[in-house]
């Protein structure tokens, strides 16, 4: 009697039946998944990809919280009519650091991968405050609000600490200096030379022109500096991966 | 199709289950069904092997076929590319005021730079170009920068204001109120003197006042009879058009803090082809001069 006789064993116990089916499951995964991890062609390397600022990464938790991710995807796909609207197509590599990434699947809005440097930070300011103001014909709801909250970083440290234990690179340095630099970046009185020696291209702005750091501030550092960490002018994709 | 009747348990016997007396014919699976299924085997095979698919130790194997999706879409972009070409050389050598008179480039221009515009400007100044507060109007012939071609051109390439093109157009309005150059009584006249030269309801005691203050702060800029300054982007007060708002509370603010808008450059985004075809757009929009 060969082994494939024995399934009846494996029919009549369902918790055997549930054990060999993770098996199996499992199995599929680890072929599927596992070498993601190692193959040179899906681990690209790619210069100019920083970790998030902490007044960006604040930000970031913005955008989650309001769920701008349920409308905007960011991920350009490598399709020609995507590339002319958006810009170079999204490589891996930019959204390395991104915990968890918002590539999103669903566009009610525009893809945002690279929407940094696109407009200017009043502009982003206007229409977050009243999108139907200069995009008349938007459905997206208004974010007034986010100029009325000012934020204080007091746990900006630990929002750094928590994704440099997911494997973001912020140095002590970086963790240190974190509420300094996340007041700095939104003051460009400030003295902010630091800032942008451990985040390169750290772009400064009183983002929503008030003084003191709102979530507006935050959420516009966050879009402003979308798709803009990697010069496309410099770096050719190897166009085999 | 006709029904095969069902056969009888003695002809195909039974598969040896057998569930509380219920027993399971040993009915083979209809051929097509199982030919289709062993074609599906040896697709995925052939599939595989064509496509990139098997992981390795270092990289999957690339298929026999060497696609690639990122090199069909950088075909699929020189193919484009390699179309518009002749005509895009064309343009970006082209005299500038020479483009309306030569029929197939004025076709290309205006075609191309709509789908520019409605990609690229359309956010800030309107799928229709009618902007919004804040956002220039580029339909009405009152232009802060220039319109001419040439002048639509230079500022959409170096755009407003912005600290990433050393040409970018640059002034700066001071902020009369928030440095404390005015005092709020006279900015209260000031306003009263803007109401008057723009034709509007004002208190003709203030607004002589708001005269001298005018020519003593304003003029500089704005011109001794408020009608602006392309050359500085100071716009005409004396019109019925206003881009941050004509009455007293907008009048105030803006002479109170200043306003400051900023205009992307496009020559690190868009091709000099690009940019002359959304200029010739912009030109031709009804208030090119």
């Amino acid at each position: 009697m060969g082994i494939l006789d024995r399934h009846a064993v494996l029919e009549k116990n369902a918790s055997l039946l549930l054990v060999g089916s993770l098996l199996v499951v499992t199995i599929g995964g680890i072929v599927e998944i596992a070498p993601l991890f190692y193959l040179e062609n899906t681990i690209e390397k790619v210069e100019g990809v920083r970790p998030y600022t902490p007044l960006e990464l604040t930000g970031r938790d913005i955008y989650i919280r309001e769920g701008c991710y349920v409308c905007h995807s960011q991920m350009i796909r490598p399709m020609r009519d995507e590339v002319e609207r958006y810009g170079h197509y999204s490589l891996a590599a930019e959204s390395m650091y991104d915990h968890p990434f918002q590539w999103g699947s669903k566009r009610t809005g525009p893809d945002l991968a690279r929407v940094g440097g696109r407009y200017s930070d009043e502009w982003h300011v206007d229409h977050l405050t009243d999108p139907q103001s200069v995009v008349p014909e938007s459905v997206m709801p208004k974010y007034a609000f986010l100029s009325d909250r000012l934020i204080q970083p007091t746990h900006v440290e630990d929002l750094l600490d928590t994704h440099r234990m997911v494997g973001v690179p912020y140095t002590s340095e970086m963790i240190e200096a974190a509420k300094a630099d996340f007041t700095a970046q939104a003051d460009p009185d400030s003295d902010y030379e630091g800032l942008q020696e451990r985040y390169a291209g750290a772009k400064v702005s009183n983002y929503d022109g008030q003084p003191g750091v709102t979530e507006m501030d935050a959420l516009v550092a966050y879009l402003q500096v979308l798709g803009t960490m990697v010069d496309f002018s410099t770096f050719t994709p190897d166009a085999s991966r | 199709m006709t029904r095969r009747p069902v056969k009888a348990k003695q002809e195909v016997g039974t598969t040896g289950h057998s569930w509380d007396g219920i027993e399971e014919l040993n009915n083979p699976l209809p051929r097509w069904w199982l030919w289709t299924f062993y074609a599906t085997i040896i697709w995925a095979l052939i599939y595989t092997i064509a496509y990139p698919a098997w992981p390795g130790l270092s990289r999957a194997t690339s298929g026999l076929l060497g696609y690639s999706t990122r090199a069909e879409v950088a075909a699929e972009i020189a193919r484009v590319e390699a179309a518009h070409a002749p005509i895009e050389a064309r343009l970006a050598s082209a005299d500038l005021t020479a483009i309306a008179s030569d029929p197939d480039l004025a076709s290309y221009a205006q075609n191309a730079g709509g789908a520019i515009f409605r990609t690229w400007c359309a956010q800030c100044h309107g799928s229709g170009a009618a902007g919004a507060r804040g956002y220039p109007n580029l339909l009405d012939n009152d232009w802060l920068w220039g319109g001419s071609i040439e002048e639509i051109h230079t500022t959409i390439t170096h755009g407003v204001r912005n600290s990433d093109d050393p040409d970018a157009r640059y002034s700066q309005m001071p902020r009369f109120g928030a440095d404390g150059i005015l005092e709020p009584a006279q900015i209260e006249a000031v306003v009263q003197h803007v109401l008057a030269i723009s034709g509007q309801e004002h208190d003709a005691a203030l607004a002589r006042e708001g005269a001298t203050v005018f020519a003593e702060n304003c003029a500089v800029c704005h011109m001794e009879d408020g009608t602006g300054d392309r050359t500085q982007g100071a716009p005409n007060l004396t019109d019925a058009i206003w881009l941050y708002g004509g009455d007293i509370a907008s009048l105030t603010e803006t002479v109170t803090n200043a306003r400051f808008g900023v205009m992307p450059n496009w020559n690190a985004r868009l091709s000099e082809a690009e940019i002359r075809a959304v200029a010739f757009y912009v030109h031709g929009l009804g208030g090119g001069e």
